[in-house]
């Protein structure tokens, strides 16, 4: 077998060598009654060849050739090449997290530069290398809030992304935290009136998303006033890191939960991303996940080291902050590269042209009769749009004309069974653009 | 060799505590300091908690390892050392003067008499020693 | 003594020879206005103002302090950093229970072909079935190999699956109406087991090792009680070494009520040779990133499936993958569910990596086990001669020795592992299990040649004599890398966590790494 390096003699003598006369002889310590006793029954052995084409059978039978107006929390941009050169060096891919700093310099320097490029961002303090998504790492800074304030209850946007609120409650209700939902108005931003009615001096946290499920911009200032007069902490969460090239940062956010998968990772069917949490300094010590700093080697030249190591589960133990070890540390590193080439203009101009061509898209449906754009808050490159009646009737038809549309917001808010979410980002060329709206024309003048 | 001073006490889990009247200042043993290595943070309660022997009172870290304190003793945290957050390695360097950790005025004044004297301790770290 | 170091430094070692490696600053060091690495297509649609367009309240004019640098020196920059790393691409990793095996190339093309990393976990099921092929048939191969009944390829990460596993137990009791307190975990545990279970509400309690440093059965029954949800047993244990009594630990359990969780991290000793299922394990997670090959990428990212016995699956967290007349969907509703543990799914690109891995190897997957485990004992036997061996038991894929007689001279496990570097190799696991002062953990996987083996115990075997005849060289090792011991206490004591701009700490050009000293080039 080709990923095994031992010859059948070398296998010989290295048994010989061992004093055993066969190799059933090393698993004798499993009682036999135990001893699986027949060959498993499992696919292959396959070679190279056979594996891809198996692959590429699978992706024929996926959404080759169709275009993709699906946004709610993974976007689809442009991935530069350049990426997958850095990523596939084997030194980055196939090294252990970097426990042994002298021979890790090249990842740890590489996390710390993420860390800066994430504080950079969200105008956090400081940030750390990864967690495992923005759900979790939303979560994690829920039970961060709980552990700073020592309050256990959370007062939660129903505007936050419904898989986010679920992962939330997952791991809430656990450990004994409540989570309030306020609800959003017809801007489809989040009730202030309600948020400061619900808030009081047991909240741990209000946690909101901007630019939120829907697409649109929250207040941030105002939201941080709202639970800093009862002492609670405000988490932000963010699911699209290339708002950021143009939205002002969530500054006066206590943490920030972020997901970068916007930032040289591919869909790929919902993983793996990376999500990372950003913060006051005075924070730090309750912030999970691994951190890099920076410090010198006994002849004074500046290295990278692992620290502030105690938080993490294998000195605490069971008083560890999360039980987080394996982050994400490939993806984190796809974000750094993407983010170095993207640079200071490239994002900018990347958020600009995300920014237009969803206003276009939104111009464009908004003309077919039927369709109504409900929300009137400011909006990045996400939007709802109502239809006359059934969202889901209207995606069938528009899947013939192999466009995937928008996605219908039924499932999680039963008061907009008519309603859709759709994503337009740089990649979607003007012309899928227009013919996405005639199609939708044609569907909605047709019978449903 | 380290001085454990005699007028104070000491417990098994390693804390000295110095008291007069009802005031009791309380510390981690040089024992305990030289077993963490480099200390680069003190984690202390908030002034105002109450304590019960036997409670964590606090913790104290290494790069490698984090180690509780116990509170020797009971009563309430009037003062904390707030030195000690800007400056770990005092622990290190002090632990059994300028390192003290928490004032605590006593529910019993009576409490730190009933711990180890100075002997005592110093002979229950000489037994951990030969042991290991 | 420097000079004596690099003598024994270029005269011993076989597998390592000095690199000269590049110097490099931060990126942000190397930013200047307007350079660009990237420009993007032409707009063709109308340009929008900003703050026209959001309010001026929401604009942003650019991200401060954002690197501005060209696309060679990005690549540059990122080729440089690499070469500072070890890698299993250039040798061993011989680290515990991290199961460090090669990861195959035909897994990352796979991954991103265009039709899989495409792919929006959105999409309507009729265009994603190659997706949800993909993952039912990972599903079948796992069951397969583990003799479980039900998966779900969902948790991230083996810590979110431990975590899984306990709300799956916690949920399962609590429909019986015997809601418990209590997890039990042996004291040779790795560190996310006793943090899971706290996350997931429970309080620990810690059973111990017996002489032979397994689970101490006549402890566990003393302690078993109606309070008892369940035991967290990792097998072959910490150690290396085979629970002989697993089936009668789990009988032992389960005449209480109790489940048995078993940590799947140490799969690669058993794949192919002896199912879970089969010894009485109801809930298990496995780590893809360790026995199923997908990369550690400097640490991440891995997945952490959960396979369990049937009466576990109504509480499996949503989504669930369901098979009805042939057609496959994901079930996203369930009353029973647990709930969810992360948006979108698993991390399917680690799924699909997993299982271009399982389909190279079929049956033949019993071959790297056998492999794993010859190695293991090879290494074992040639060095038990040089260093302590503290339990005697059988190894299967790892072996644990600690640092007994190298510490008479000064010398502990941490300074043999970075004595280890500078022959090349990356260090084994050091001072864990904690029931094993100043272990040494080493794990060789079925990846590694005989030659390399070879080369690995002549490296050990020189460091023990190393620690005889001079301590001093061990104990202020590695000398032969780019940057020496790093002083973690003041990064610990006062972080530095990200870089500013000139004004305040950032380091000036001399402070960046220096080149091999000079008098030391001559000596090549």
């Amino acid at each position: 077998m080709r990923y095994l390096p031992k010859s059948p003699s070398e296998r010989q003598a290295m048994l010989q060598s061992v004093g055993a006369g066969s190799i059933e002889k090393l698993f004798e310590s499993i009682p036999a009654p135990l001893r699986l006793g027949r060959a498993l029954d499992l696919p292959g052995p396959m070679s190279e060849a056979e594996i891809i084409a198996w692959f590429q059978a699978r992706a024929a039978e996926n959404s080759l050739g169709y275009s993709s107006f699906l946004g709610a929390g993974v976007y689809n941009h442009l991935r530069s090449v350049v990426t997958d050169t850095i990523l596939l060096r084997g030194e980055f891919l196939t090294s252990y997290t970097p426990y042994q700093a002298e021979i890790s310099q090249g990842t740890l320097q590489a996390i710390f530069e993420f860390q800066t490029l994430m504080c950079q961002l969200t105008g956090q303090e400081v940030a750390n290398a990864s967690m495992w998504d923005g759900s979790t790492a939303t979560t994690e800074a829920a039970l961060m809030a709980a552990r700073l304030t020592g309050r256990t209850r959370l007062v939660v946007a129903r505007s936050l992304h419904p898989e986010y609120r679920q992962v939330l409650a997952t791991y809430g209700r656990n450990i004994g935290l409540t989570a309030e939902e306020i609800p959003y108005t017809a801007s489809g931003q989040i009730d202030t009136a309600r948020l400061a009615a619900a808030v009081n001096d047991e909240t741990a946290a209000v946690i909101v998303q901007s630019p939120n499920f829907f697409g649109v911009l929250e207040e941030v200032p105002e939201l941080a006033e709202i639970a800093h007069a009862c002492k609670a902490l405000l988490v932000v969460s963010v699911t699209e890191g290339v708002s950021l090239g143009i939205v002002r940062p969530p500054a006066e956010a206590d943490i920030v939960a972020m997901e970068t998968q916007s930032f040289g990772m591919a869909p790929s069917f919902g993983g793996p991303y990376a999500g990372v949490i950003a913060t006051r300094e005075r924070f730090i010590r309750q912030m999970p996940g691994r951190l890099a700093g920076q410090t010198t080697d006994a002849a004074g030249r500046r290295g990278f080291v692992l620290t502030l190591a105690t938080r993490e589960q294998h000195i605490r133990r069971e008083k560890a902050t999360s039980n987080i070890c394996t982050n994400q540390a490939l993806c984190a590193l796809a974000a750094t590269v993407h983010l170095c080439l993207l640079g200071k203009e490239g994002l900018r101009e990347l958020a600009l042209q995300n920014l237009a061509k969803a206003r276009f898209a939104a111009a464009e449906l908004a003309r077919v009769p039927g369709v109504r754009i409900p929300f009137t808050g400011p909006w990045f490159n996400e939007f709802v749009i109502e239809f006359p009646r059934s969202a889901r009737m209207a995606n069938r038809r528009l899947l013939d004309d192999k466009i995937i549309g928008p996605l219908p917001l039924g499932p999680w808010y039963p008061e907009l069974t008519k309603h859709g979410l759709v994503c337009v980002t740089e990649t979607m060329p003007r012309a899928e653009i227009e013919r996405f709206a005639t199609a939708l024309g044609a569907v909605l003048a047709g019978p449903l | 060799m380290a001085t454990y001073p005699t007028d104070y006490r000491y417990t098994r889990e390693h804390e000295w505590v110095s008291s007069k009247g009802d005031l009791a200042t309380v510390g981690i043993t040089d024992y305990a300091q030289h077993e963490l290595g480099d200390v680069v943070y003190v984690g202390l309660p908030e002034v105002g908690t109450a304590m019960k022997a036997g409670q964590i009172l606090g913790s104290v870290e290494s790069v490698k390892t984090m180690s509780d304190i116990y509170a020797p003793v009971s009563g309430t945290v009037v003062e904390i050392n707030s030195e000690l957050t800007a400056a770990p390695e005092k622990v290190n360097q002090d632990p059994h003067g300028a390192a003290w950790m928490v004032r605590i005025k006593l529910s019993d004044a009576a409490e730190p008499a009933k711990l180890l004297d100075a002997a005592a301790y110093q002979a229950f770290i000489a037994e951990k020693d030969s042991a290991a | 003594m420097k000079d004596a170091a690099k003598k024994i430094v270029s005269d011993g070692i076989r597998k390592a020879g000095r690199n000269v490696s590049q110097n490099e600053g931060l990126i942000f060091e190397k930013s200047a206005p307007h350079k660009r690495a990237f420009e993007l297509p032409p707009l063709d649609v109308p340009a929008v103002d900003p703050s026209a367009a959001l309010g001026a309240a929401h604009a942003r004019e650019s991200v401060e302090g954002f690197p501005e640098v060209s696309e060679i020196e990005v690549v540059r920059h990122f080729t440089r950093l690499s070469t500072w790393n070890y890698a299993i691409d250039l040798g061993m990793y011989p680290l515990g229970s991290c199961t460090m095996k090669y990861n195959p190339r035909v897994n990352e093309f796979v991954a991103r072909l265009d039709g899989i990393a495409t792919e929006h976990p959105y999409q309507p099921a009729e265009v994603s079935l190659g997706c949800l092929k993909i993952m039912r048939t990972l599903e079948k191969c796992l069951l397969e190999i583990t003799g479980m009944d039900a998966c779900t390829l969902e948790p991230a990460a083996g810590a979110q699956g431990e975590l899984c596993g306990l709300l799956l137990i916690r949920a399962y009791l609590q429909s019986k109406g015997s809601a418990r307190r209590t997890v039990l975990i042996p004291d040779s545990a790795h560190g996310t087991n006793p943090a899971t279970a706290t996350i997931a509400g429970y309080e620990v309690q810690s059973i111990r090792s017996d002489a032979a440093g397994q689970i101490d059965v006549e402890a566990l029954k003393s302690i078993v009680n109606d309070d008892v949800a369940a035991l967290m047993v990792t097998n072959p244990s910490t150690l290396g070494v085979f629970e002989q009594r697993i089936a009668e630990i789990a009988e032992i359990l389960h005449a209480h009520g109790a489940l048995l969780y078993m940590d799947g991290a140490n799969m690669n000793a058993l794949a192919g040779i002896a199912r879970p299922g089969d010894f009485g394990v109801d809930v298990m997670h496995l780590n893809l990133h360790k026995t199923f090959s997908t990369p550690h990428g400097g640490g991440g990212p891995g997945a952490g499936p959960v396979l369990v016995k049937n009466f576990l699956e109504p509480f499996l967290p949503v989504p669930v993958l369901v098979e009805k007349d042939g057609r496959l969907s994901l079930e996203t509703h369930r009353r029973t569910s647990i709930g969810r543990l992360r948006a979108f799914g698993g991390n399917f690109g680690v799924l699909v990596r997993a299982l271009a891995y399982t389909l190279a190897y079929g049956p033949g997957m019993r071959q790297a086990t056998e492999d794993a485990v010859l190695n293991a004992n090879y290494i074992r036997r040639n060095l038990e001669d040089f260093y302590d061996l503290p339990y005697k038991s059988p190894s299967m894929h790892e072996v644990v020795f600690s640092d007994a007689r190298q510490k008479k001279n000064g010398v502990n496990t941490m300074d043999i592992a970075k004595r280890l570097i500078d022959y090349g190799f990356h260090p084994y696991t050091t001072a864990f299990p904690l029931i094993v002062p100043g272990a040494l953990m080493i794990e060789p996987t079925e990846s590694e040649s005989k030659e390399e083996c070879d080369l690995f115990i002549d490296a050990m075997r020189s460091i023990a004599a190393e620690a005889e005849t001079n301590p001093e060289l061990v104990k202020t090792a590695p000398h032969n890398t780019r940057i020496g011991r790093l002083d973690e206490v003041t990064a610990a004591r006062k972080p530095i966590l990200r870089w500013r701009p000139a004004t305040s700490a950032a380091p000036s050009p001399s402070d960046l790494s220096e080149p091999n000293p000079p008098s030391s080039r001559s000596s090549e």
